[in-house]
Order: structure tokens, then C-alpha cells, then sequence
């Protein structure tokens, strides 16, 4: 549906994206993460023919970005970063001037309108100003305003950005039922958004991928294998060459002493699980383990890992 | 072709969103009647004369003024790029804001029929110059908006926009006034003389239509337009 191939652009000296390349199928969700200035919104000008790459081509549905802007744009709706909107405008107002720059007939615009009205909850404000909506709505009716045509591709620049914890979740479930049936990129920087969203990853740091895959796919590719905090009632030291005895550890770090209780953090590379080792460990010494917790690798470090590595 | 005819009511409904199309009415016709009467019994003359003559610099203000907010609050607000990712061709765009503008000026520029009407009861002016003078006024008003679109595409500060356009507006007016020309090498004086704005509207408003005076306005339009299609285009621009 959505073809990417190594597109690059800057802003006069700033590289905004460098050599980006990606496909995206029909009716997947695919998420763009990646820190602010990463590149995620220029690749969406790009593919929403806002901005031509300096180099190197996308075509969606078949279309070229750059000599079919016009067919790209109708199989497009997209929400701008900051949802600009006309703030002097009506809402039912701004839907119709989007739904007549759609070329849509007056007969399908109004059932349209009426349909994503509904889609988006906007019922309780169509007869107000847009300069006189909250933030919530304000979103709703640029997440309307990109589907009022049933566009193929949905671009979405960062959906859920300045929404309450509540509207956060309306907003995903509206992206996932809409995802069923769609093409959907969506660009943010807050990660669980993006693992409860999405289908698929592209982690963007400094205008290039440092990482794809499913939310799963990502978890493991993180580097540093597994870590383990223990809690021990004992000497420190005592504890510590223990630990080194092991051998099972490439880091043994005491992180505190309270009351007597030591912690450490032990560092892995070994794909089974030793807590038990440790357990029977710290048991034989004659201590007692007040705490041996397994930390689960989760997306945010693989995001901090990959996004934190310097890129040459 | 559709698509300009949206463009165009999404301008024109938004100048009329705010008072300030109503405040804008009103003192234009409010100075252009009182500069008219305070002079039009004194020269107990009936005609339009007084009138167009001053026309041209109360439309150096008032152009850039309706054209100002057009590209520059698209590009501040940010929905340009909603604009502009539309299936739209960016010269339909230009052409659906610059008809806006235009019809605006066109219904402010009606609602001075008193003053025709005036003239006409109180005397038998020669109606050549009256008609002469009012399509005059609708071309120079046109090439005032086109270059205060223009002027506006080039910033998203509306204060910029006005100031810049009522610069390069006065500057193409007064190219082609006697006392510039003086101080121009012979050569030059027939072209500057050709290009300013000011001779064509006085041309037209003797009543006397040339055909060189409207291929004349058109093309400033015209060349205006271009331009401000290309500055938007600019952002494209590797």
C-alpha cells in the first residue's frame, strides 16, 4: 500500500531524515517512535506531498508522491502535527469546506458528515465555533475532518498529543477499530500509545530507522540481557563476592544498604533463568532473601537503548 | 474550476466572520464620500472627477488591508499544511483567495453609487468617465490585490504583509508620476511611464478604453499571481 524507498531531506544544514525506507501493507497500523526532531513528522509531509524528498521515492497505492500528488493527496486523510484548524470557522462549516475540497456529491457529503460526526463524538458541539473548542475536541474534529472521504491511508502526526488520560483511550479505540479496515501511520513519542496501537514499530532517531518490528519483535532485540534485583539480610561484602562466585553475572552493583537489608542489581547475559541459583544461594549462606525480582525487558528500554546509541 | 469557487467562499465567508469586513465598509465609504463633498461644491462641477482621482491612494491602504491576513494567518495558524494536502492545485488556491478579495472590493466599491447618483441629479456629467473610472477602479484594485496576496505569501506576520505590499503597491503607483519620470534617462522614461499604475487608471478614467491599459492591469495580475504561486511553491523549492 505504502512504498518508501531510501527518501532523504534537510533543512538547509539540519538532516531531517536520512535514507528512510519502509512498506506498509493494507490494513496494517504502523507507528512512527521516535524522540521530538527525530524526522517522524518530515516523512509525513513527505508522504502527505506537503514536502518533496530531496532524494529518493514513496508511492502510495501504486501513486507517485511527486508526479501523482493530486490521486495521492484523495487516497489520503491526514492530521497535521498540532491539528491546525480555521478557528473562525463553524464546526459543520469546516467538515463541509473539507468534504467539498473532497469533490464529494451534496448527497454523500451529508451522510458522510453525519457519519463522522458520529465516529468522532463531535454531536455535542457541531453548532459551535472551532476557536471555541477544548483541546479534547479540537483533535476529534481533526481526526473527523481526516476521514470524512474513507480515505485508504490515514497519516496521523502524533493523534493523541495534549489529550486527557480518558480521551487518550477513546482516541486509541477509535484508531484500532478504524485500523481494521485501513491503512494507518501514526507518529508519537509515548511508547505505550504506540505498543497499544499498533502493529508494527519503526523506531526514528535523527532522521534515520534504528529499529522495526512488532512491539514483540522489539522487546527482544534489546541488548543486555536480563536483569535481576536481590534483597539480602547480611554483610555486604560477604554478599557481593558470593554473587562473583557464581559466575553466572557480568555485573554485580550494590545499589543501597537499609537496615541491614543489602540490594543489588545483577546484570545477565544467560537466557535461562537463574533466580532460583540465587536463591539457593543466598539460603545456604544461612541469609535471608528479603526481595528477588526479575525485571521484565520492556519497549521503553529497547526505545532508550536504540534511541540513546550514538548514530554515526 | 470547482475547486476555486470553495476556495473562494472559504475566503469570502472568512472576511465577514469578524467585523472587521463591516468596519472595513464602512470608512472606506465614509472617507471616499467625505473627501468627495468637501470639495464638490466648491468646484461646482458635475462629475466623478474628484473622486478617482483620490481612489488610487485610498486603495493603497485598503487593498494590502484585505489581503493581508490571507496567506500569512494560513501560514501561522499552521493550516496551510492542511490547505495544501488537500487535492488542490496550488495556482486554484491562489486564484480562489485573489477572487475573494476581489469581489470584496468590487461590492465595497458598489456601495458608493451615491455618489454617482448625487452627481447625476444635480447636473448632466458626461457619462464616459463615470463608467471609465469605476472599471478603472475594479483593475486597480485587482493589481493592488495581487500584489498584497503576494506580499502576504511571504510571511506569516500579517503587520509585514500589509506594510510590504503598500510599499511595492505606492512604488509601482508613483513610478510613472511626471516628477519621477523627469529625473529618468530618456530611455527609461517610456518604459517607466508605461509601467506605472497610476497613468493607465487616469487613461481609462477619461473614458476612453484602450485596450493597452486593460492588457496592462491584467498582466500585473497576472504576474503577481504567478509570483505568489511560486512562493508558496518555495517550500518544494530543494
Amino acid at each position: 500500500m505504502i512504498e518508501v524507498e531510501s527518501i532523504s531531506k534537510s533543512y538547509g544544514a539540519t538532516r531531517a531524515v536520512q535514507d528512510v525506507s519502509f512498506r506498509v501493507e493494507r490494513g496494517e497500523v504502523l507507528g512512527f517512535l521516535g524522540p521530538n526532531g527525530a524526522g517522524k513528522s518530515t516523512t509525513m509531509r513527505i508522504l502527505t506531498c506537503y514536502l518533496p524528498p530531496d532524494s529518493g521515492t514513496a508511492s502510495i497505492a501504486g501513486f507517485d508522491i511527486y508526479t501523482h500528488s493530486i490521486e495521492v493527496r484523495r487516497k489520503i486523510g491526514y492530521l497535521p502535527e498540532n491539528n491546525p484548524l480555521y478557528l473562525d470557522m463553524g464546526v459543520l462549516e469546516y467538515l463541509r469546506f473539507v468534504a467539498r475540497m473532497r469533490s464529494m456529491s451534496s448527497a454523500s457529503q451529508k451522510t458522510k458528515i453525519d457519519q463522522v460526526i458520529d465516529i468522532c463524538g463531535l454531536e455535542s458541539i457541531v453548532a459551535k465555533d472551532v476557536g471555541e473548542l477544548s483541546k479534547g475536541f479540537r483533535q476529534r474534529l481533526g481526526l473527523a475532518q481526516a476521514l470524512i472521504h474513507d480515505p485508504e491511508v490515514l497519516v496521523l502526526d502524533e493523534p493523541t498529543i495534549g489529550l486527557d488520560p480518558h480521551q487518550i483511550i477513546e482516541i486509541r479505540n477509535l484508531i484500532k477499530s478504524i485500523g481494521r479496515e485501513k491503512t494507518v501511520i501514526l507518529s508519537s513519542h509515548i511508547l505505550p500509545e504506540v505498543s497499544a496501537t499498533c502493529d508494527r514499530v519503526l523506531i526514528i532517531n535523527k532522521g534515520r530507522i534504528v529499529g522495526s518490528g512488532t512491539p514483540q519483535e522489539l522487546a527482544s532485540l534489546s541488548h543486555g540481557g536480563r536483569t535481576i534485583l536481590v534483597s539480602v539480610r547480611g554483610p555486604r561484602e560477604d554478599i557481593s563476592t558470593e554473587f562473583s562466585k557464581m559466575d553466572r553475572f557480568t555485573e554485580v552493583k550494590h545499589l543501597e544498604e537499609n537496615g541491614g537489608i543489602n540490594r543489588f542489581e545483577l546484570r545477565t547475559d544467560a537466557q535461562e533463568d537463574v533466580s532460583e541459583d540465587v536463591f539457593w544461594m543466598v539460603s545456604r549462606s544461612g541469609w535471608s532473601l528479603t526481595e528477588l525480582y526479575r525485571k521484565s525487558i520492556n519497549l521503553e528500554d529497547v526505545f532508550l537503548d536504540l534511541t540513546t546509541r550514538e548514530v554515526s | 474550476m470547482r475547486n476555486i469557487i470553495h476556495i473562494f467562499w472559504k475566503e469570502f465567508r472568512s472576511f465577514f466572520s469578524s467585523p472587521v469586513a463591516y468596519i472595513f465598509i464602512i470608512s472606506f465609504l465614509l472617507v471616499t464620500t467625505w473627501l468627495f463633498f468637501r470639495t464638490f461644491f466648491l468646484m461646482n462641477q458635475s462629475s466623478l472627477r474628484a473622486f478617482f482621482s483620490f481612489l488610487p491612494w485610498v486603495f493603497l491602504f485598503l487593498a494590502p488591508a484585505i489581503t493581508m491576513r490571507s496567506w500569512a494567518e494560513e501560514k501561522k495558524l499552521g493550516t496551510i499544511e492542511m490547505l495544501m494536502t488537500l487535492p488542490v492545485r496550488d495556482y486554484e488556491i491562489v486564484l480562489g483567495k485573489f477572487l475573494s478579495g476581489f469581489v470584496f472590493l468590487v461590492v465595497a466599491l458598489c456601495l458608493t453609487f451615491p455618489l454617482p447618483v448625487t452627481v447625476i441629479a444635480l447636473g448632466y456629467p458626461d457619462p464616459g468617465p463615470i463608467w471609465g473610472g469605476y472599471l478603472g477602479s475594479f483593475l486597480l484594485g485587482g493589481a493592488y490585490l495581487s500584489v498584497g496576496l503576494f506580499a502576504s505569501s511571504l510571511t506569516e506576520n500579517q503587520i509585514v504583509a500589509f506594510i510590504l505590499a503598500i510599499v511595492i503597491c505606492f512604488v509601482l503607483l508613483i513610478v510613472g508620476e511626471n516628477f519621477v519620470l523627469l529625473n529618468m534617462p530618456n530611455t527609461l522614461v517610456s518604459v517607466f511611464s508605461y509601467l506605472g499604475l497610476g497613468a493607465h487608471f487616469e487613461s481609462i478614467g477619461r473614458g476612453v478604453i484602450d485596450s493597452r491599459d486593460i492588457v496592462y492591469y491584467l498582466s500585473v495580475i497576472g504576474f503577481f499571481l504567478y509570483l505568489n504561486q511560486l512562493s508558496i511553491e518555495s517550500r518544494k523549492w530543494k
